[in-house]
């Protein structure tokens, strides 16, 4: 295409309208099957053997949601934003469009594999080595789209968001190289042996595993933020130079955090002490996202009053504050003693993942969904406020019983009565945990029934209705 | 770098533009909040304060070891001395007590039931039951219906040595299979089960005449004269309404046609002795210990009282 500045250019969005479909199926998808988990752990009796037992559905629900979904609408999205803030179409359509059906592909192959009782047994790694080895040429698409794409860019400067995607680009190709590394038994046969074992394994693990919440969770999702917060908030971002020493310090930092993963193990106390401190350090570097984020609203703070979508987005800020300060917090090897092992850390995993990824993805969704598809606007705009309150009270469910049943199995683990025996066995802490799992799986349905509030909304947007609603809502028209 | 020629100032805030703009996105060009960087700086300086303290960075020749010399190894040691500790002051008189001293001692009576819920709940609550009411093929342990002997030196016997388990001295009986090894048939079973039935209070059918004749020529070795079991073969007593497989017509026939031979684990070696021995006191203390021939003034349920005080705490 010719790089002439008076141009207007013609972007590609057949390629996001699909990834945003993709998003909103995965989605669904990953949200019902963490509801069956939930309650395989509350009434066991929902385990079907052997297809659809906890062991084989746990990897789905975790790969459905940070990879299938989250993964999808970091597609989405960098497409759609580096696009946008580059002033270019997309470098190549055919391969965008390759990443495309390459990663649904993946997805399929993984998902199937983990029904089969196909897993190499590293968590958020589980796909065996052919499908880590497709997954690899998908990436490398990828990054190559993008990065060609910016090159090509008719602004002279790179925009915050193009940083945060292109880190998380590059990052999580390292990581998954990395942590990858098999020798198959044979080419013809599904299983591998990893090339690390012992403690080295488990490092490069949760150095694999702690930065995919940060370069792929808390990195990518910064990326979408630094968009379409300021978009739909119709403000300058807060602070330009706040956003550079954010950016650099968290990636600095970020990828030696993942020893707190390993705290009173076989891994050396200076490895632990490392990833302790460069946790507590991570504190504010990972803050300035949500400062940047909340403080583009000033001056603008009445619109929290009359957009919902707006209000996904601040909401997300504040969990993504939350989680990011507990994160630290848990990562204190006195604290770890305490949390370690039990469902403080299911709690603080899903505060960030359904309250920072879920929400920040939903807000971005309702931004992008009528101006894809050509609408003035959403079919309801109530309706996004109703997914909003629901999804908010569901969260607000599952991350205070996890709160309270973790910190209750941390006590009762570690209790011992005054003659020096321990108080309870590990069934009577189970027990006690019940009530907090029945409320664990309220929690997950309200948050899926938003989603399907928002998949409603979406699909009559999509077919060009307009709810005729009165409300004080004011929406801008779509670009 | 910035063109100074677009920097602008925000209408809302009054604060400068950097100048650039991406599909009408700006930046403002806000300082670094003050709070932030200061507290950015304090971790950084408390981590450094950490790592002069704890070891953290690896050398040439191994690692930096921190002022306190900290080491996860010493700091189990130290935590698990501290349970030692509080088990110290009974521990000793404890090894030395025989059973019905720990049975006529207050404080080693209550040490001995702490430890051995605690020792229960993590080894015997899988087969038994958390509440000890066992299921069926594993005995209630609530109930004064014993099969081997309810003192107290009974059930550690059985503790230590399990039943037909892999020990030299293991008790051993065996429930034969009358109909599977063809020493009766069906219809003879058919009538032992209605014998049975009677004794135990239960309706049957038709008359005991046979069975009662049956059970005398095979039965009564084991199970005694009157169907009341003899403990010295583990043999139950049949006249009452506790069953460990059932005490229905379907369930007695089963029994008598393949024959029983439930199995408890011998912990001689597993658990060590003074475990073994709280485990005894506890499980004697649940409902149904006999009392031991030499210790007939032990008040019981004194005792009890005092113990579930001790668990209230």
């Amino acid at each position: 295409m010719a790089n002439t500045a008076f141009e207007t250019p013609v972007y590609n969005y057949d390629i996001v309208r699909r990834f945003t479909i993709a998003t909103v199926f995965w989605g669904l998808a990953g949200f019902l099957v963490g509801i069956i988990l939930a309650l395989q752990l509350a009434w066991p009796e929902f385990n079907i053997e052997p297809w659809f037992n906890f062991g084989r559905l746990r990897p789905l629900h975790t790969s459905a949601v940070i990879f299938a979904f989250g993964g999808n609408a970091l597609f989405a999205t960098s497409y759609y934003v580096v696009q946008r803030t580059c002033g270019v179409r997309l470098w190549s359509d055919g391969l965008a469009k390759f990443t495309f059906w390459g990663y649904q592909f993946f997805i399929f192959m993984a998902g199937t594999g983990y029904l089969l009782g196909i897993n190499q047994t590293k968590e958020y790694a589980e796909p065996e080595w052919y499908a880590d080895l497709w997954l690899t040429i998908v990436w490398v698409a990828y990054l190559i789209v993008y990065l060609m794409t910016v090159i090509k860019r008719r602004e002279p400067h790179l925009y915050v968001a193009n940083w945060f995607y292109l880190a998380f680009i590059i990052t999580v190709a390292v990581l998954h190289i990395g942590n990858g590394l098999a020798l198959p038994v044979e080419f013809t046969g599904i299983k591998s042996y990893s090339a690390f074992s012992g403690v080295q394994s488990a490092m490069i693990q949760w150095w694999y595993g702690h930065n995919a919440v940060g370069f792929f969770l808390t990195a990518g999702f910064l990326g979408m933020m630094y968009y379409f917060v300021p978009k739909q908030a119709n403000r300058p971002i807060f602070s330009y130079r706040l956003s550079i020493i954010h950016f650099w310090s968290l990636i600095f930092i970020y990828i030696w955090a993942g020893p707190h993963h390993l705290h009173y193990t076989a891994l050396p106390v200076w490895a632990q002490t490392l990833g302790m401190t460069f946790s507590i350090m991570l504190w504010m570097p990972s803050w300035g996202g949500m400062i940047n984020g909340v403080m583009t609203l000033s001056g603008a703070w009445d619109k929290l009053r009359t957009d919902p979508i707006l209000r996904f987005m601040i909401v997300a800020l504040a969990f993504y504050g939350m989680s990011t300060f507990e994160g630290p917090l848990m990562s204190i090897r006195s604290v770890n003693s305490l949390s370690h092992y039990t469902d403080w850390t299911i709690g603080h995993v899903h505060s960030g993942a359904l309250g920072w990824v879920g929400f920040i993805t939903f807000g971005a969704l309702y931004y992008l969904v009528p101006r894809l598809w050509g609408r003035e606007r959403l079919y309801s705009i109530k309706l996004v406020n109703t997914h909003l309150w629901v999804a908010t009270i569901g969260i607000v469910l599952y991350i205070a019983a996890m709160w309270v049943s973790g910190i209750m199995q941390g006590l009762m683990w570690r209790s011992y009565d005054e003659m020096g025996f321990l108080q309870y066995s590990f069934v009577e802490t189970v027990m006690a945990m019940k009530p907090y799992y029945i409320i664990r799986v309220m929690g997950g349905v309200l948050y899926f029934a938003g989603a399907v509030t928002m998949t409603y909304n979406f699909w009559r947007t999509i077919r060009g209705d307009v709810r005729n609603e009165n409300t004080d809502f004011k929406v801008r028209s779509a670009a | 770098m910035v063109d100074e020629n677009k920097k602008e100032i925000d209408q809302v805030t009054g604060v400068e533009t950097t100048g650039h703009s991406w599909d009408g996105l700006k930046e403002l060009n806000n300082p670094l909040p003050r709070w932030w960087l200061w507290i950015f700086y304090i971790t950084i300086i408390w981590s450094i304060g950490y790592w002069v303290v704890y070891p953290a960075w690896p050398t040439l020749s191994g690692n930096t070891e921190g002022k306190l010399k900290y080491s996860q190894y010493e700091a189990l040691k130290t935590s698990q001395a501290e349970m030692v500790q509080r088990q110290a002051a009974y521990i000793d008189q404890f090894e030395r007590a025989t059973l019905d001293e720990i049975l006529d001692d207050e404080e080693l009576y209550a040490f001995a039931n702490a430890g051995g819920r605690a020792a229960f709940k993590d080894n015997c609550a899988t087969c038994h039951g958390t509440g000890a009411a066992g299921s069926k093929g594993y005995p209630n342990l609530n109930d004064d219906d014993w099969l081997w002997g309810g003192t107290v030196y009974d059930i550690h016997q059985t503790l230590q040595y399990g039943i037909r388990a892999n020990n030299d001295d293991t008790r051993v009986s065996i429930m034969l299979g009358f109909g599977e090894d063809g020493l009766l048939t069906k219809e003879e079973i058919q009538e032992v089960v209605k014998y049975v039935r009677d004794i135990s209070g239960q309706e049957f059918e038709g008359s005991t005449e046979k069975g009662s004749v049956i059970f005398k020529q095979n039965c009564t070795a084991c199970h005694g004269d009157n169907g009341k079991g003899k403990h010295e073969f583990g043999a139950p007593n049949l006249t009452d309404a506790i069953w460990l497989y059932g005490g229905d017509v379907e369930s007695l026939y089963e029994t008598i046609y393949y024959g029983r031979a439930g199995m408890m684990p011998a912990w001689d070696g597993r658990l060590d002795d003074n475990m073994i021995k709280q485990l005894a006191i506890y499980v004697h203390q649940l409902g149904g210990g006999e009392e031991s021939g030499e210790n007939e003034e032990t008040d019981f349920d004194a005792l009890g009282e005092k113990a579930s005080g001790q668990q209230a705490e």
